[in-house]
């Protein structure tokens, strides 16, 4: 047998093994159901089991958070080195919820493609980077969804002098967009809906796509409004770009668990909420021990952990919510630290504001 | 007297032992490797399927030689990526060896310039790492064009801006099948013409310039058919397509991409530098005697090359040069860096729509696997082919 027989053989197996791959519907769908009895005592041993994650991150003595690193005003590493953004402020505050201590974090920069598999694997505890909640990835990922943090919407942004006004206008343009993103999605589906033809330039981190788009390589850039925003400081010349008043889709953004751990996702889902009530109620960082001193409301109590042990509910201590508020902040503060009037970006709050005062932010009782 | 040896102790039964016990090891890590992998999987409701292929991609793609929009499929969407692949290996290794022969002779001419200019080159492109050279080609050269509006229009026309070069180029028209069939009747008629003139060359010992009748030959069914296809039809197999720029994007003629031009310069470049040390090696293994003896029968300097050295020399070149092709392709996957969606690229976003890891990532090491194979056994065919056959 000559060694060319041998690879013959090799190339022909190969390419039969993917034909049956492509070609196969019958045996990809059998798939699953032979190997359900692995699934069963699987579900035992597996390190995502039921309170399992809490308890690992109990024993480490810190939290590995998956955060974005790109992206001004939501996650990024300041000229000190160190992590921050509106996203890092949830893991500090879930890490207060936890330990106590806002500063038992360890971060995990990710890029959009990366996130998913570092929290399917279990390199990181709870993804909180700039994720648009969606059905596909509320199942298919395996992953689950806690309350929305931030509701933000697709937009365009584009050069002043190329006289481009609305989507219209864009048609045979070049987009720069980054890959694995609900962006790069929206995108394809409002351009075919509307017949216009582009011509996407698909890069793998924001720094990329506007480093391409900033040399001239696109007509126009896209991603989730606030990036834009966050991301047209970082230019030579902010005021040569303008954001297209056009919104493509709804980006409901939040962190996200592993599915197969109920407790831990009720955890992260209740530090969000947490922060909403704090805002709701009118407690701050700075009021927040004189509130515990004095308050006679119930409601208050119990959200401060004098009454009803409503932390021991989640696997944490009853000074839980108390200790977000005091170490991190409620929503308010944490949305003016970052992207308030006194930073560059000077969001309005818009659809991010409490129920109370005509947004979106509601979060069930504490009781 | 004559006492068996126990089997304990037998060399021969010792040999298989250790053969069985390796094998079972290497069985056991596979399994428990596999086993592992579906474990974690199911545990995550992941289990391996590659349904997801036949679902709606939802995503545009830059480059597509075959039709391609959001509405295709993941396997669609793929098949893009793999051709992208394939049409930047294939380009790139064909330039890449031109280049590369040229320079590796550079390398050995008795010209002082020529020789520095082709060391320095090779030394500077070779210490370079490829991401490097491909980020300057993107970012320092072909982004650095003037912008549309600005375009510098070269005769053709061909219109050179920061979006890529668009060129003039022929497109099909209806009759293009039926002058293919005509293409054919060319190949097949040089291949005759080959085949007879070897015969004269070897029965005369009078070798006739056998490629070059072929080549002509082919050029002259080319051109009679492509005169006869307009007279009879009215109709040219090829109408000339001219690039204008149109609004935001250049349209008609042949467009390449700045992401597309960066990666096939840097590839080629790149290879280019290592294929010329290759082809100055194998120039080299030819003993000097050779040289001499072939110069000392009147050959020319030309001719020395083409009928004595190059034929020796190859048997060095081929297996290194193989390498360097499947590097080539290999190295392709850096393309996803400056944006140019080739294989990796694609499975890249594919696996981030969908979660599907394991599965893309298996179809993308066939699919590498399978390059590099058919580029192995095509290559290893050629070895044999020009092996000094010894009598």
């Amino acid at each position: 047998m000559s060694k060319r027989v041998f690879y013959i053989l090799g190339l022909l197996l190969i390419l039969g093994a993917l034909l049956a791959a492509c070609g196969g519907q019958n045996s990809s769908n059998a798939q699953p159901v032979k190997t359900v009895v692995v699934t069963v005592e699987a579900k035992g041993n597996a390190a995502s089991g039921q309170g399992a994650t809490l308890k690992a991150v109990k024993d480490r003595g810190y939290l590995v958070c998956g955060v974005n690193a790109q992206l001004p005003g939501f996650g990024y590493v300041d000229k000190e080195g160190n992590y921050k953004g509106f996203d890092v402020d949830y893991c500090h505050a879930v890490a207060a919820a936890i330990f106590g201590d806002p500063s038992k974090v360890e971060f995990r920069p990710l890029t959009a493609k990366e996130r998913f598999t570092a929290l399917q694997t279990g390199e990181i505890d709870v993804l909180i980077r700039n994720t648009t909640w969606t059905l596909t990835r509320d199942t298919e990922l395996g992953t689950n969804f806690a309350p929305t943090t931030f509701y933000d919407g697709q937009g365009i942004m584009v050069r002043k002098d190329s006289g481009i006004k609305k989507l219209e206008d864009l048609d045979g343009a070049k987009i720069c967009v980054a890959t694995g993103t609900t962006t790069e999605l929206n995108l394809a589906d409002q351009m075919s809906a509307r017949g216009i033809k582009y011509t996407p330039v698909v890069f793998e981190t924001a720094d990329q796509v506007f480093g391409a788009y900033e040399e001239g390589r696109c007509d126009a850039v896209t991603t989730d409004k606030s990036g834009l925003v966050s991301r047209r400081v970082t230019l030579k010349n902010p005021d040569d770009h303008i954001i297209l008043d056009a919104t493509l889709s709804k980006e409901p953004l939040g962190p996200l668990v592993r599915q197969g751990d109920d407790q831990w996702f009720d955890i992260i889902k209740w530090v969000v909420f947490a922060t909403f009530t704090g805002e709701e109620m009118g407690i701050n960082s700075k009021n927040v021990d004189k509130i515990k001193a004095e308050t006679k409301d119930p409601n208050v109590k119990k959200f401060l952990g004098l009454e009803g042990e409503m932390g021991q509910k989640l696997g944490l201590s009853d000074d839980w919510a108390y200790n977000i508020i005091k170490y991190v902040g409620n929503y308010a503060e944490i949305y003016e630290r970052n992207l308030g009037p006194n930073t560059p970006f000077n969001l309005p709050r818009g659809l991010n504001a409490s129920w109370k005062d005509g947004g979106l932010l509601y979060a069930p009782p504490i009781r | 007297m004559n006492e068996a040896v126990p089997f304990w102790r037998d060399e021969r039964v010792l040999k298989w032992i250790a053969q069985i016990v390796f094998l079972v090891a290497v069985v056991a890590s596979v399994w428990y490797l596999y086993h592992n992998m579906i474990t974690a999987l199911a545990a995550r409701n992941l289990l391996p399927s590659f349904h997801f292929l036949k679902l709606t991609a939802g995503f545009d793609i830059g480059e597509h030689l075959i039709p391609y929009s959001r509405n295709s499929t993941y396997g669609r969407a793929f098949l893009v990526g793999v051709l992208n692949t394939i049409e930047v290996s294939f380009l790139g290794i064909i330039f890449a060896t031109i280049l590369g022969i040229i320079i590796g002779l550079m390398r050995l001419s008795t010209n002082w310039l020529l020789n520095k200019l082709a060391s320095i080159y090779i030394e500077i492109i070779r210490n370079v790492p490829l991401l490097v050279l491909l980020v300057f080609w993107y970012t320092g050269v072909f982004l650095q064009f003037p912008r549309l509006k600005q375009a510098k229009i070269l005769p053709g026309p061909t219109i050179v801006s920061n979006r890529g070069i668009a060129m003039p180029w022929g497109t099909p028209t209806a009759t293009w099948h039926t002058y293919l069939y005509i293409l054919l009747a060319g190949l097949i008629l040089a291949a005759i013409v080959w085949w007879r003139l070897t015969l004269i060359g070897k029965r005369t010992g009078r070798m006739p310039l056998v490629t070059v009748w072929s080549f002509l030959t082919f050029l002259g069914v080319a051109a009679l058919g492509w005169g006869l296809v307009t007279l009879i039809f009215h109709q040219a197999p090829l109408a000339l397509s001219t690039p204008e720029i149109k609004g935001l994007r250049t349209v008609g003629g042949l467009e390449l991409t700045p992401e597309f031009l960066a990666l096939f310069s840097g590839l080629v470049f790149y290879t280019a530098a290592f294929i010329a040390e290759v082809v100055r090696a194998g120039i080299q293994s030819v003993s000097k005697g050779q040289i001499e003896a072939a110069r000392a029968l009147g050959l020319n300097g030309f001719q020395t090359l083409r009928l004595v050295v190059f034929p020796q020399a190859l048997r060095v070149i081929v297996p290194p040069m193989t390498s360097q092709y499947l590097n080539l392709t290999k190295n392709s996957s850096l393309a996803v860096f400056i944006g140019f969606p080739d294989l990796y690229s694609v499975a890249g976003t594919i696996h981030n729509q969908t979660g599907r890891a394991v599965e893309v990532t298996v179809l993308m090491m066939g699919v590498y696997l399978s390059f590099s194979l058919a580029t192995s056994i095509f290559m290893n065919w050629y070895n044999k082919k020009i092996r000094l056959v010894e009598r």
